[in-house]
């Protein structure tokens, strides 16, 4: 009889935790367009309370005032860090909340491992692979939190010899999982040493492979993280025999997958060029040559004003640049001011434009830009003949012609937004210092280019303010 | 044990074609968000640290100890990422028609 309800609950909680995959799957679903995406959020979120429920539900669970400590202090963390973020920090937080999904699989592999178990090398893979991925997502994580956070330099840190580092680390991590998984007691004496020593060798990995990659290419390594902190979730689902586990942290796994993909065509470059090459080899080629291109065309606000107010079509493409200087909300009072005044207001956001993925259109959602006028790239290029004015706010690279027309460029096949073809274009820049790449920029000496030298909010502010008097 | 692990192994595999069709629909206007909520999911791994925190501490003092710590960094994860995907998402808006 005792057995029989042991069978019956154990099918209980396994449908729930199917219930819960498939609110994660709907929730993921919902997240695809802008008027689903908040109630998407909540499902997602009843399918993890569900999870969580249930398993305390367990019987093996004996004691729940570790549980309670444990869950307290979390939510507490959690709690303060979520609502008072700025969401120009957002991509350090992301990368921070990635770390810590994979020390906890990290974690919840070791105890397992600790336990004490019958030794089955299909459980000792699955431990090893959780350890592994959890403690690279985990070391990899911080660096490049320190990284964006600018604890440490976001250049790109390269030094004599590091392939072969690299190779002897590989080395040494594929020897210590066969430690692990066969225990032939090689090198170690017993498992808490083969534990740490995998542990060690993965958070130096993790950081051996962060720390060569520069600050502008950190939206790649926190997508591809976000990637690594589902796997090593999946991989803690083996270890426990989990589905539930399995199926989300594989979700999550191929979710980072798609956006590493898609911010490395962005910038038209591969996934290995961006791991392995460090971006400062491309910068010290480029700086080299500054041929004259001819004289740059300043204007002033009044006639920039003059310009704005005559046209019928606006497109505005933002950049970093424009969050720095905290922009935004100036940015969308003159946008409101042309709509009031007859034209159509269109921001065209570069992939890249950001810090991580999508990060621009954040920023401008939360300056109240309505989301139906944020544009992608591709969108806005067949038709920019017919835009009158482009206002170039904080964004370089990104707009520069050359990647279409200077073979010998660095960024030669990025994909760009063509403001050139423009009938107009302004430039708000506070100088003529080249960009992120540090590369040249035509656009600033084409005819139809005027520069509108300054601080991004002051210009900004200034047309707001010609625009009323 | 072992039909148990081919079963979660086809588990996987289907989960990874199915996130790579949900997530090639999402718009970039909403990557931020979906990562951040990704991220959250990620914090599943909870279900296995709450088992370990909670097996007792007299009779397994290091698995209790190693649990709970995780317990801690996967609540920062499923409550943080959860709290601020709303919170972002709060803030995308359409422009109410006048």
């Amino acid at each position: 009889m005792i057995l029989f309800e042991q069978f019956n609950s154990e099918i209980v909680v396994n449908l729930i935790y199917i219930l819960a995959a498939m609110l994660f799957i709907f929730g993921l679903k919902m997240l695809g367009s802008p008027e689903t995406a908040r109630r998407g959020n909540l499902v997602s979120a009843s399918g993890m309370f569900l999870a969580v429920v249930v398993t305390l539900l367990d019987q093996s669970i004996i004691d729940f005032s570790f549980i309670l400590i444990g869950v307290c202090i979390g939510s507490l963390i959690g709690f303060f860090a979520a609502t008072r973020v700025k969401m120009t920090a957002m991509p350090e937080m992301v990368a921070l909340f990635n770390g810590f999904g994979g020390i906890a699989s990290l974690l919840v592999g070791s105890s397992e491992y600790l336990v004490g178990f019958d030794p089955n090398s299909a459980l000792l893979i699955a431990i090893y692979l959780t350890v592994l991925i959890g403690g690279v997502t985990f070391s990899g994580s911080l660096i490049a939190w320190a990284k964006l956070s600018e604890a440490i330099s976001g250049k790109p840190f390269l030094y004599k010899g590091q392939q072969i580092v690299n190779a002897l680390l590989l080395g040494f991590i594929l020897l210590s999982g066969l430690e692990m998984i066969f225990f032939q007691g090689l090198f170690t004496e017993n498992q808490f040493q083969i534990l740490g020593l995998i542990c060690l060798l993965a958070f130096t990995l993790g950081i051996l492979f962060v720390i060569p990659i520069g600050g502008a290419d950190m939206p790649v390594v926190i997508a591809l993280l976000n990637s690594f902190s589902g796997l090593a979730a999946c991989a803690a689902g083996f270890v426990i025999l989990n589905n539930v586990l399995i199926v989300s942290g594989a979700l999550v796994g191929a979710s980072g997958l798609i956006l590493t993909n898609i911010m490395c065509k962005a910038m038209n470059r591969s996934l290995a060029n961006v791991l392995f090459s460090g971006f400062g080899a491309v910068k010290d080629t480029a700086t080299g040559e500054t041929a004259d291109q001819g004289e740059v065309r300043p204007v002033n606000t009044a006639d920039a004003y003059l310009i704005l107010e005559a046209a019928s079509s606006v497109l505005i493409v933002p950049g970093y640049g424009m969050a720095v200087a905290q922009a935004q909300h100036s940015v969308r009072e003159l946008g409101e001011l042309l709509e009031a005044n007859g034209a159509e207001v269109k921001y065209a956001i570069h992939p890249v434009a950001g810090r991580m993925p999508g990060h621009m259109n954040v920023l401008l959602a939360e300056a109240n830009v309505s989301y139906d006028v944020l544009v992608e790239p591709g969108d806005v290029n067949p038709i920019m003949e017919t835009v009158d004015v482009c206002m170039v706010i904080g964004a370089n690279d990104v707009v520069n012609p050359d990647a279409k027309e200077n073979e010998d460029s660095p960024i030669y096949g990025m994909p760009i937004i063509e403001t050139d073809r423009a009938k107009t274009v302004f430039v708000l820049k506070r100088s003529m210092a080249s960009g992120f790449a540090g590369i040249q920029n035509p656009l600033f000496f084409k005819s139809n280019t005027r520069m509108l030298f300054g601080d991004a909010k002051e210009s900004v502010s200034n047309l707001v303010a010609e625009f009323k008097g | 044990m072992e039909t148990q692990l081919t079963l979660l192994f086809f588990v996987l595999v289907l989960s990874i074609f199915l996130g790579f069709e949900l997530i090639s629909k999402v718009p970039s206007t909403l990557h931020t968000p979906l990562m951040s909520g990704a991220n959250a999911i990620s914090g599943i791994t909870l279900v296995g640290a709450l088992l370990a925190s909670g097996s007792g501490f007299v009779s397994q003092p290091l698995t209790v100890l190693l649990g709970t710590a995780a317990v801690t960094f996967a609540t920062i994860n499923v409550v943080g990422g959860y709290l601020v995907t709303n919170r972002m998402l709060s803030m995308f808006k359409k422009k109410e028609a006048e």
